[in-house]
């Protein structure tokens, strides 16, 4: 009777001991589950460069031609702010007739100092399109070095296959060929863009771009010939650039509270504040097709009212903000 | 209990799945994307995301006058063809792929520099389950005007 009462009692305490363990391990493994909810919540709304959710329903008038196409147009779950590239800035600066100057360029030199990622990111912006600039006018020797200035700046953000030593191979071999040389750019600018939004760094992928663009505008303003302003065609493509300051601040605005943006943000603003100096005009857009080349054609006009003294506050706004980009 | 374990497990699967999978819109977008821009240059930008049916993605970009462009705009194949419609900043409709056989390419230049919008597309699907989903992917592509 006594072994039976013990055994009961020895069972029930296993029991109860059981019951608490499992109970332990409910709590735990509940725990582990709505994390991993959470994890993959947060994991999922990372988008880089773009920026989620709803806007807010326009205000604008729309004509009455395109109204029922504007009723069609719902509100995006994506949306894409996208700045001209290192290419493209470079590619403007070439086509405005403008001549080389590496005394513009940052020194790979200070490469050395850059360790954090708000340095690198910004750097990596920046040599890309000082590496891009150097593309377009074949200084060979400059093209290798900033290649592998900005695969520093890429390796130590982390973004290992963006440039390969077979892209440096091969920009080497090829290093009279412009064409191959802007595709060898242009592919590792995509690779550090895409592995950055692709894992879940939107606030990094933002400094490249605004490193980039700031660098680009900083290299036009600074090759403007003030005896041969009015009519020069770098202004009118510096002029452009107005169109693109809102959208820059649009894609960092999406990681604002990151407090590099947030910095970012009030000096793209001070450019921003020039900017608004300048007035822009357009005719409305007309697209016509041209038949002969298959293309269509969007027909405006547009006038601007830069003056010098204008154009020379945004020179140094934008030199000095460099300035503190790459020290 | 043990039904709710499995549909909070299978909610993590689907929700981290979704994240792997913007890893592979990188090598769509290259793979498909890309060789679409021709001759033009590629600008070196990425834009792609995973959108189901019905969702839409907005762009927006500057154009330069002194630049010729090629739009490409590309879908995974489970997905109906997407539609892209340009904008200017006064949402006047500038081009409609729909309009034009549901192109994939669109090739344009500009008198003078502007700020456009373009809005990416996936139909509704007609079948009442589950929305497909897949990548989508804008590519832009430029060259100095001739």
């Amino acid at each position: 009777m006594g072994n039976y009462l013990w055994n009961k009692l020895f069972l029930n305490w296993k029991g109860i001991k059981t019951y608490l363990i499992m109970k332990r391990l409910l709590i735990i493994s509940n725990s582990i589950f709505a994390f991993g909810v959470f994890a993959a919540l947060m994991l999922s709304g990372c988008r880089s460069g773009v920026k989620d959710g709803k806007k807010d329903a326009d205000t604008l008038k729309v004509t009455g031609a395109n109204a029922s196409v504007y009723e069609d147009i719902r509100q995006a779950e994506k949306i894409f702010y996208t700045l001209p590239s290192p290419l493209e800035s470079a590619m403007l600066i070439k086509s405005a007739g403008a001549l080389f100057d590496d005394n513009l360029l940052n020194p790979i030199d200070n490469s050395r100092n850059y360790n954090t990622n708000r340095s690198m990111a910004l750097n990596l912006g920046i040599y890309t399109t000082d590496l891009s600039f150097a593309s377009l006018y074949d200084q060979t020797q400059l093209i290798i070095n900033y290649m592998n200035a900005a695969k520093q700046m890429a390796d130590g953000l982390g973004i290992l296959d963006a440039i390969s030593s077979e892209d440096i191979d091969q920009l080497e071999e090829n290093i009279h060929n412009t064409e191959v040389i802007m595709d060898i750019v242009s592919q590792t600018y995509l690779n550090s863009n895409s592995y950055l939004e692709d894992n879940g760094q939107p606030a990094v992928a933002a400094m490249v771009l605004a490193g980039g663009w700031l660098e680009g505008l900083y290299i036009s303003t600074q090759l403007v010939d003030m005896k041969d302003f009015n009519g020069n065609k770098l202004v009118g493509r510096i002029i452009d650039q107005k169109l693109s300051v809102d959208i820059l601040i649009d894609l960092l605005s999406s990681s604002k509270g990151h407090p590099a943006i947030d910095e970012l943000i009030g000096q793209v603003g001070q450019v921003k504040a020039v900017f608004d100096k300048i007035t822009l005009k357009t005719t409305p857009v007309r697209p016509e097709y041209d038949q002969a080349t298959n293309t269509t054609v969007l027909k405006s006009e547009v006038s601007a009212d830069l003056t010098p003294e204008v154009f020379r506050e945004l020179s140094e706004t934008v030199a000095a903000i460099r300035s503190n980009l790459i020290k | 209990m043990k039904n709710s374990k499995t549909l909070l497990l299978l909610v993590v699967l689907f929700l981290t799945a979704g994240a792997a999978a913007n890893g592979q819109c990188k090598s769509f977008a290259k793979k498909t994307c890309l060789p679409e821009l021709g001759s033009y240059t590629h600008d070196g930008n990425y834009h792609a995301t995973i959108l189901s049916e019905g969702e839409e993605a907005e762009l927006y970009k500057t154009f330069f006058s002194d630049m010729e462009y090629r739009m490409s705009v590309c879908s995974d194949e489970n997905l109906p063809a997407v539609e892209f419609l340009v904008l200017d900043a006064n949402r006047n409709v500038l081009y409609s792929s729909k309009d034009n056989n549901n192109s994939r390419t669109w090739d344009f230049r500009l008198q003078s520099s502007q700020q456009l919008r373009i809005v990416l597309k996936v139909p509704s699907g007609q079948n009442q389950g589950v929305p497909a989903q897949g990548c989508v992917s804008i590519m832009f592509g430029f060259r100095i005007k001739s």
